[in-house]
């Protein structure tokens, strides 16, 4: 059966490729470091399973060394003319290349759900966002007369533009790990019960909804602070002592939380990997466009939790 | 105690620290202040690393989307917007967040994204369309509409995914109410997140019918 190992077996090939070929660009000034970054991530997805708990803990200081140390980029862009001669020659070849891999995870999604036994039905859309990868960079090379280490080149180049941005999203998922592990959402929670105002039905909705944005911020992700929100405000207050309806105060105080993923740098994958990945000089750039939707949104938020919850 | 981590990692990235270090600064002081000792922490930590892989593999996209670019793609979107009369950036990101929600609220929330669609499909077109729109473009401003795709992204999917039954988030109120003895059915939980998502796209889209006003009158004023 084919399932994320497979995957991970793929993504681990891909950072090979990226470390072997970084190894060799003289334009990068510190290649060395550059590829055994790439080296430690490709063995994190061959062997990480049979690294054990500890083993793991050592790579990820591994890469976090040589993240601080700092790592470099090379040259290997090719020169505008040369791209708009190409754009010229290939024309809409490029977008239909380019929506393979969407419409295969698309397709796939639905198609390998229907194949239980030869699919891992419940990671179908990584499984066939895999295969699109495979598909597009197999047919590019084929169309567009390129050499199979054209993909493998220039894939490299944009991931030495994103550099160790690229762990930062998987690095914070393990900080919470420690965080969940420490109870300081316990904590969190008790703090914040001392803090609503007595007596007001909408103070309390507001403590709730801000409490979800702002612990999200801290925490990066809306998933970590639900559960202390809830446990401190919504269940005790907002559902059991005022009566709301646990499905309204859930779903749209989860909403309140996403409000605060648009507008925290520790939601790396949402916030600061889109940056380097559209190689923006401001690393918050994405934050700033996002606060002017999230901040009026929240107050909706609010506000629907009021009318919706306690009629 | 605990909370020394939040607070190292608060200072840490407004101070602009590594954030590499900051998170392994954050790590180690929690840990300590929770008792564990030093190797325990490690391990906790490396075990979470290896669980959250599925996090890093969208990277293999990388190469097609390095391939079609050496092969010009960005030059291809911009020909191609060049020639839809109408086309603007803020008619054009308000149809992709239309898009973003709605394929999120059928569950498919990874068939987009920023590097499947935004880097190599997203970005460009919206660039091109804002270039049209204004005359030129400075650097700050390429910047901008490129930000703006981004966010547009984030939004679209933020906003639609609630939608969607078996999504992660749902699935997580469910089994927490659970445990406070309150049982609800997914859909009871996903209808809710329909006038969150509405206020979302009328709030979004207004800030980018804003941005097609001022890049249109950018242009009539004939500044650079």
């Amino acid at each position: 059966m084919i399932t994320l190992h497979w995957v991970y077996a793929l993504a681990g090939a891909v950072f090979a490729a990226f470390a072997l070929l970084g190894a060799r660009d003289r334009d990068n000034p510190r290649r060395w470091t550059t590829a055994a970054f790439w080296a430690l991530l490709a063995t994190s997805m061959w062997a990480g399973d049979r690294l054990g708990d500890l083993g793991n803990g050592v790579l990820v200081l591994g890469l976090i060394a040589l993240g601080a140390l700092g790592l470099g980029r090379g040259d290997g862009v090719v020169p505008p003319e040369q791209r708009q001669a190409r754009a010229d020659r290939f024309g809409n070849r490029l977008f239909v290349i380019a929506l393979v891999i969407p419409v295969t995870a698309l397709a796939g999604t639905f198609l390998f759900k229907a194949a239980p036994d030869w699919f891992d039905a419940k990671q179908a859309t990584l499984i066939a966002l895999a295969l699109g990868v495979l598909i597009a960079m197999t047919a590019g090379c084929l169309w567009l007369r390129a050499g199979a280490l054209v993909p493998l080149q220039q894939g490299r180049r944009l991931m030495d533009c994103i550099g160790w941005a690229a762990i930062l999203p998987q690095m914070l998922a393990s900080l919470g790990a420690v965080f969940a592990l420490a109870g300081v959402g316990d904590v969190v929670g008790g703090i914040v019960q001392q803090a609503i105002p007595q007596g007001s039905l909408l103070g309390a909705v507001i403590a709730y909804a801000l409490g979800m944005a702002l612990f999200t911020m801290i925490m990066g992700n809306a998933f970590a602070a639900f559960p202390v929100m809830t446990a401190a405000i919504g269940v005790p207050l907002l559902i059991r002592t005022y009566h709301g309806d646990p499905a309204v105060v859930c779903a749209i105080g989860m909403l309140a939380g996403f409000c605060g993923t648009l507008m925290t740098p520790m939601a790396a994958n949402f916030n600061l990997v889109p940056a380097a990945l559209l190689e923006l000089k401001d690393k918050h750039g994405v934050i700033k466009r996002q606060v002017g939707t999230a901040l009026p949104l929240l107050i909706v938020n609010i506000a629907l939790i009021y009318w919706l919850a306690f009629r | 105690m605990v909370l020394l981590g939040i607070a190292i990692i608060v200072a840490g990235f407004l101070l602009r620290f590594h954030p590499l270090l900051v998170i392994l600064a954050s790590a180690i002081v929690t840990g300590l202040a929770a008792g564990l000792d030093p190797l325990a922490i490690l391990a906790a930590f490396g075990k979470a690393f290896n669980d959250a892989r599925y996090v890093s593999i969208i990277w293999i996209v990388l190469p097609v989307v390095g391939l079609l670019e050496a092969n010009g793609l960005q030059e291809r979107a911009r020909g191609l917007i060049a020639k839809m009369r109408g086309a603007t950036v803020g008619r054009f990101l308000t149809f992709y967040l239309i898009l973003r929600q709605m394929l999120a609220a059928v569950g498919l929330t990874s068939v987009a994204g920023h590097p499947q669609t935004v880097r190599p499909l997203v970005a460009p077109i919206a660039e091109a369309a804002a270039e049209r729109q204004a005359g030129d473009l400075d650097d700050a401003e390429r910047e901008e509409i490129k930000a703006w795709a981004a966010a547009t992204d984030n939004i679209g999917l933020f906003f639609g995914e609630d939608i969607f039954l078996a999504i992660g988030s749902i699935l997580l109120i469910k089994g927490l109410l659970e445990q406070y003895g309150i049982s609800l059915e997914p859909l009871q939980l996903s209808v809710w997140a329909i006038p969150t998502a509405i206020a979302a796209l009328l709030i979004h889209g207004f800030r980018l019918w804003r941005l097609d006003r001022r890049l249109t009158r950018r242009r009539a004023e004939g500044q650079p």
